[in-house]
């Protein structure tokens, strides 16, 4: 089955006009299913409009109610995308994936708390994106390094996560689902909540999980991995040689009081039967290994 | 980013927070001329750099006299100061805040950070004040009273209370010690606060309450809807390749090392670093070119890298998704053109357009050593540089 997208979902682009949206729309729907996935775009000064032959409606709710999209990727600019992923979590809408860069930790903080009795899961920000192979992406990442396949990938980064994809690909492993959570400190779905989807997905044989610096996600994961996990788990911390206090490009890349070092989630994953290395050259070889 | 403990106090006072009476000043005179409006008999004089432990490294000093406060400025003003938190190479003093002293009974800590797990604003308070939080977590956690703040009711005058006194606030100071937080929650909120620390909150023998010091930092992404903030940006200091970087939208951070990396994409920046040292080598820089780089963002990119002495290899490492290769390619050609290319240069192009872009290499006559994967050119940049 895949995790959270096939070639069966529905979805709207919420800032589909602007150059991002479009550039994006397009190549995702060159890619496997996705002429007949991607159904709607939403803006509100342009109802009426179409992109590219795709309706464009004023509201995430009428997108849904006219198209039954359940999915949606927001490009929207900053100042204006936390709003953007309230009025698709108020629509009901059931999967939201927000590529948006730099959206203020005040924002996410007031929008996570809104999402907090709603069924709607949210990945990102400041990420990659979402792709099953061969069926369906959503988001920015190049669809033609990846192949379906069984292994399924986690990661906070973009192009880490493409070098991981294509080391995989060197050995003739293909994937299930390539998740990219994001780079930012309050985001939506974490480690441990896609580990456990893989979990249970039937076409998931093992999972590459690619970490950062800051925060404790990775710590938590690989708890929930020693106690509850069936598949093997191999993974990566990047930032072993990060100077503390220093923010790492991403947003939460940052080891503050000491707190979130590459080596501390290296040690963790490490005791709770995690494979890891330490050398970033090495996640493919590492996964085959435990086949 | 971050600001002054003078400025962090200004912003402070405006949302009811009671701060010592205070003057930033440039010059010993102004420090002297300070001294004497703030009147009263005892001064404080305290360097303003952005790093913290300045007390122990000698940049704050209590003054009893307008001569003593003469002597203290003089020291201080321009003297290197080296903390924990800048390095062995310190930071040069360049203002001061001059403060009417305060009689001190006894200590708190209060501070306030995003907390990534509960997703909201945490409120941190201790009886032990003055001392390093993270020391008192490690040592004696059970002394730091916690509070995850709901975003919508904000800090409530309850759980304000009950911190209070948890650490010990006397009774009779209880009820300006709520107002205090709460007034702290407000500006933490209201300015796009990513930390606000008071260490210490004083209880004056008068049992007032007062922040004694005071730091504050900022999300950079909220910064666009605070220019009042941005304007206290102090340019001196910060890292000059970082302010530099900056302006073309790179993220730029120097090392140690002697292999500078030029890489796309946070994860796989860090990754290289690491592989280098991984290699028995060692990172000059964390360079993130982004997602959107343009030829002259990547000669800008190895303008920053060349200006670092000790560069002895740089170490291209590009994954091109949205990014094409063949646009780092050009973007490499036309930066060694530009700058005089002294060290060798190892480049490894995979994805978008990576054979237009490998073409482009090869076309261009330069001298460059080519890898065909990650590990093949951190063990090539690490031999280079021990060469070069």
């Amino acid at each position: 089955m895949s995790i959270l997208i096939n070639r069966n979902s529905r979805i709207m682009t919420q800032g589909i006009t602007g150059k991002t949206g479009q550039f994006h729309t397009r190549l995702c729907r060159e890619y496997a299913n996705g002429e007949n996935c991607f159904v709607a775009g939403v803006n509100p000064r342009k109802p009426g409009e179409n992109f590219e032959g795709i309706q464009i409606y004023a509201t995430v709710d009428e997108a849904k109610q006219a198209t039954g999209a359940n999915v949606s990727v927001i490009y929207v600019p900053p100042p204006f995308a936390a709003a953007a992923i309230d009025e698709a979590v108020e629509a009901g809408i059931d999967l939201v994936i927000c590529i948006t860069e730099g959206i203020p930790v005040r924002d996410m903080i007031r929008t996570r708390y809104k999402m907090k009795d709603s069924n709607t899961v949210l990945i990102g920000p400041n990420c990659p994106g979402i792709i099953t192979p061969d069926e369906v992406k959503i988001g920015i990442m190049p669809g033609y390094i990846h192949k379906k396949g069984r292994i399924g990938v986690v990661s906070r980064s973009g192009t880490l996560t493409y070098e991981a994809v294509a080391q995989l690909m060197a050995l003739g492993l293909g994937q299930s689902t390539c998740i990219g959570i994001g780079g930012d400190p309050v985001n939506g779905l974490k480690h441990i909540d896609v580990m456990k989807r893989f979990n249970e997905d039937d076409e998931t044989d093992a999972v590459l999980m690619v970490g950062e610096i800051g925060g404790t996600d990775e710590e938590e994961c690989a708890y929930w991995v020693r106690d509850n996990m069936q598949k093997p788990v191999v993974g990566f911390i990047a930032g072993v040689t990060a100077p503390p206090g220093k923010r790492m490009g991403h947003a939460g890349a940052i080891i503050s009081g000491g707190k979130g070092t590459a080596q501390e989630k290296l040690a963790v994953m490490d005791a709770c039967g995690i494979k890891v290395t330490k050398n970033p050259a090495e996640m493919g070889k590492l996964l085959k290994s435990t086949l | 980013m971050k600001i002054h403990e003078y400025q962090a106090k200004q912003i402070l006072q405006q949302f009811g927070v009671v701060t010592p009476q205070g003057i930033p000043c440039f010059s010993v005179e102004e420090s002297v001329t300070a001294a004497r409006e703030l009147g009263g008999d005892v001064w404080v004089v305290k360097a303003q750099i952005y790093a913290g432990g300045r007390g122990k490294g000698g940049g704050v000093k209590v003054a009893h006299s307008l001569d003593e406060v003469r002597q203290y400025a003089s020291q201080i003003l321009n003297m290197k100061l080296v903390t924990h938190q800048t390095g062995a190479e310190g930071q040069v003093v360049r203002r001061l805040f001059i403060e009417q002293g305060v009689a001190i009974a006894k200590e708190f800590y209060i501070g306030m950070v995003v907390d990534r797990s509960s997703q909201c604003v945490c409120l941190m308070a201790s009886s032990e004040g003055g001392m390093e939080i993270e020391q008192v977590a490690a040592d004696t956690p059970e002394k730091i009273h916690k509070v995850f703040i709901d975003p919508i009711a904000g800090l409530t005058n309850q759980e304000a209370k009950e911190t209070a006194i948890k650490i010990g606030i006397p009774e009779e100071s209880v009820s300006e010690t709520v107002t205090l937080l709460r007034g702290l929650y407000q500006a933490f909120d209201q300015t796009d606060a990513s930390l606000v620390e008071i260490n210490p909150l004083s209880l004056t023998t008068s049992n007032d309450v007062i922040a004694l010091d005071a730091k504050m930092n900022f999300d950079d992404n909220g910064l666009f809807r605070h220019t009042e903030i941005l304007a206290l940006r102090d340019l001196d200091e910060e890292e000059p390749l970082e302010i530099e970087a900056s302006k073309h939208d790179l993220s730029y951070i120097p090392l140690d090392g002697n292999i500078g990396c030029l890489v796309n994409g946070a994860g796989l920046a860090m990754a290289t670093m690491d592989i280098i040292k991984l290699y028995g080598g060692s990172p000059a820089n964390f360079l993130d070119v982004g997602g959107g780089a343009t030829a002259e963002k990547v000669t800008e990119a190895f303008k920053l890298m060349l200006r670092n002495p000790e560069l002895q290899a740089i170490l291209v490492n590009i994954f091109g998704g949205i990014m094409k290769c063949d646009v780092i390619a050009e973007g490499i050609v036309m930066a060694a053109r530009e700058v005089q290319l002294t060290v060798p240069l190892i480049v490894r192009l995979e994805g978008t357009n990576v054979k237009l872009g490998k073409q482009i290499l090869e076309e261009s006559g330069l001298t460059i050593i080519s890898a065909s994967n990650m590990a093949d050119a951190a063990q090539k940049a690490v031999t280079a540089a021990a060469e070069s």
